[in-house]
């Protein structure tokens, strides 16, 4: 047959997009010649809204970024704008903010497992991940009343203080997730089907992963151990033990088998940081209005999805002159192209999935 | 702040070796809170930025953030500010290359050193208007193609679709 390429629109209203993305695939029968992401379906001008908003005021829009971990992006933010204006945070507050932002990580990648599942068609795999993501919502609801877009972190702290009983809570909950993650693997890891589907699917190299930016899961699962916790930690990351999980091949299923051990990781950084809880104060003491110096910051963290990075400039008022959210999945996504060409057109689904993409910080 | 780490030594020889590859075009050049921070003339762009990959090993380009600086420089200065944020793995080491371009000026492309740099200029072209030469593909990413202004920009209304450039 001889080639005949074609134009197949996918979105933005597809159920596995998760969000409004649009995909213009170029395919040549089932073979996927190219994959072009067309962005803006949700874009709200955050980064314009921020600048008319004092520093306080845009940490909780930044939940409606990636608000499958909106607790990630308060960290994010918060950091940032703490190091532009030099605002020391009690360790007290740096461990609460380790134990929150470890939940959500796990709560991240159990929603992650669950979707991906079900986007390939294995339905049974979403109840059982998502039952042991509910126990984390729960954890956050008690701690900030707030169960999506959860607002746990405040400039200079956290919301609240961790008490005992919450905290002996979050040790129970901990105790549950093992054995459903060991569900959920029962049901994949040697599963031909979720085999044949990821194992050699959506592969890229190490090189050409860091050449396209790629950060998180996706990047580590080619091999490379790119973990700002590790490399540049922040919020006393560096007082505990933990392993950064690679995968070798950079397909879908190492992709997969990364997130799944870095559940297990979050799960030992959390029991060390409840063990460890230095007493102090859950937040710095702040000024009433905080007006920062002229100056600009970068700052990164290792959020669920990748490397979330903001560069806040401030010009000496209460208002941001201007705030620059690098925003992992909108990096990730660009490499789609690079993952899916010579791929099977029905992989598409899998692969743009393994990503684990958030129109919401997509868009911004 | 505790993510600080020390004055970086391999940082300063970086410096030096860029300086003197560049001579005039580097501007400023600081090592502070652990990162490289330079300032070049916009011709000095595409020459260091290759520099930076190829003899000092930024493997990845992180972000490019672009400033309107409509209000800063009270009109005198160049319009814009483009900052580019390199990373070398491993080793966690960041140079922040800051390059000031003017209203109706072009920056060259990093697409050719750093495919991540695509999309980024996209946003850039898109939020601001600034414009990259070389780049294969210079559209708006997140507002529609026939769309009139560049948000982003100080002089664009928080509301409303009138008043922008």
């Amino acid at each position: 047959m001889e080639l005949r390429e074609y134009d197949l629109n996918m979105g933005p209203q597809h159920p596995s997009t998760h969000g409004v993305l649009r995909l213009k695939l170029a395919v040549d029968n089932e073979v996927v010649l190219g994959v072009e992401p067309v962005l803006g379906y949700l874009h709200r001008g955050m980064e314009k809204l921020w600048e008319s908003l004092t520093f306080t005021q845009v940490v909780p829009l930044t939940d409606r970024l990636d608000y499958i971990a909106s607790l990630s992006n308060n960290l994010g933010y918060c950091l940032a704008v703490e190091k532009l204006a030099g605002i020391e945070v009690p360790k007290r507050a740096r461990y609460i903010r380790v134990v929150l932002a470890e939940l959500q990580r796990l709560a991240s990648h159990l929603a992650w497992v669950g979707f991906m599942a079900n986007d390939i068609g294995a339905m049974s795999v979403l109840l059982y991940a998502f039952e042991a993501r509910e126990h984390v919502l729960d954890i956050f609801e008690e701690y900030c009343g707030a169960r999506l877009t959860v607002h746990g972190i405040r400039i200079g702290g956290a919301v609240r203080d961790l008490d005992a009983p919450l905290a002996s809570r979050i040790r129970a909950v901990l105790e549950k997730i093992p054995e459903r993650l060991e569900d959920v693997r029962a049901l994949l890891d040697e599963n031909r089907i979720w085999k044949e589907r990821t194992v050699g699917v959506g592969r890229i190299s190490a090189a050409d992963a860091i050449d396209y930016g790629l950060t998180g899961p996706p990047l580590r699962a080619s091999g490379v151990a790119w973990d700002m916790r590790k490399d540049l930690p922040y919020s006393s990351y560096d007082d505990f033990d933990f392993d950064v999980p690679l995968g070798a091949n950079g397909d879908v299923y190492d992709r997969y088998l990364v997130r799944l051990e870095e559940i297990c990781q979050s799960i030992r950084i959390v029991r060390q940081a409840l063990e460890g809880l230095p007493e102090g104060d859950p937040r710095a003491k702040m000024p009433r209005v905080l007006k920062i110096a002229p100056g600009e910051v970068f700052h990164t963290i290792e959020a669920p999805k990748g490397v979330l990075g903001f560069t806040v400039r401030s010009n000496g008022s209460d208002k941001p002159e201007r705030v620059k959210m690098k925003s992992p999945s909108f990096i990730n996504l660009q490499a789609l192209d690079h993952m899916c060409r010579g791929n099977l057109f029905s992989d598409v689904i899998g692969i743009l999935g393994s990503l684990d993409i958030v129109l919401g910080e997509i868009d911004k | 702040m505790p993510e600080d780490r020390a004055d970086r030594p391999e940082l300063r020889k970086i410096l030096a070796a860029l300086a003197g590859r560049l001579g005039g075009a580097v501007l400023a050049g600081v090592v502070d809170g652990g990162e490289l921070s330079v300032r070049l003339a916009k011709d000095g762009l595409a020459p260091a930025l290759r520099f930076l990959k190829e003899e000092a090993g930024f493997n990845a380009l992180e972000d490019i953030a672009a400033f309107d600086n409509l209000d800063a420089a009270g009109g005198g200065g160049p319009r814009f500010t483009v900052v580019y944020r390199l990373y070398r793995f491993p080793g966690a080491l960041r140079t922040r290359v800051a390059v000031d371009v003017g209203e109706g000026e072009r920056l060259a492309s990093a697409v050719p050193l750093y495919r991540s740099a695509d999309w980024a200029e996209r946003e850039a072209f898109d939020m601001f208007g600034i414009r990259f030469e070389g780049h294969p593909d210079l559209r708006r990413i997140y507002m529609p193609d026939d769309f009139e202004g560049h948000p982003l920009r100080k002089d664009f209304p928080l509301a409303g679709r009138t008043g922008g450039a």
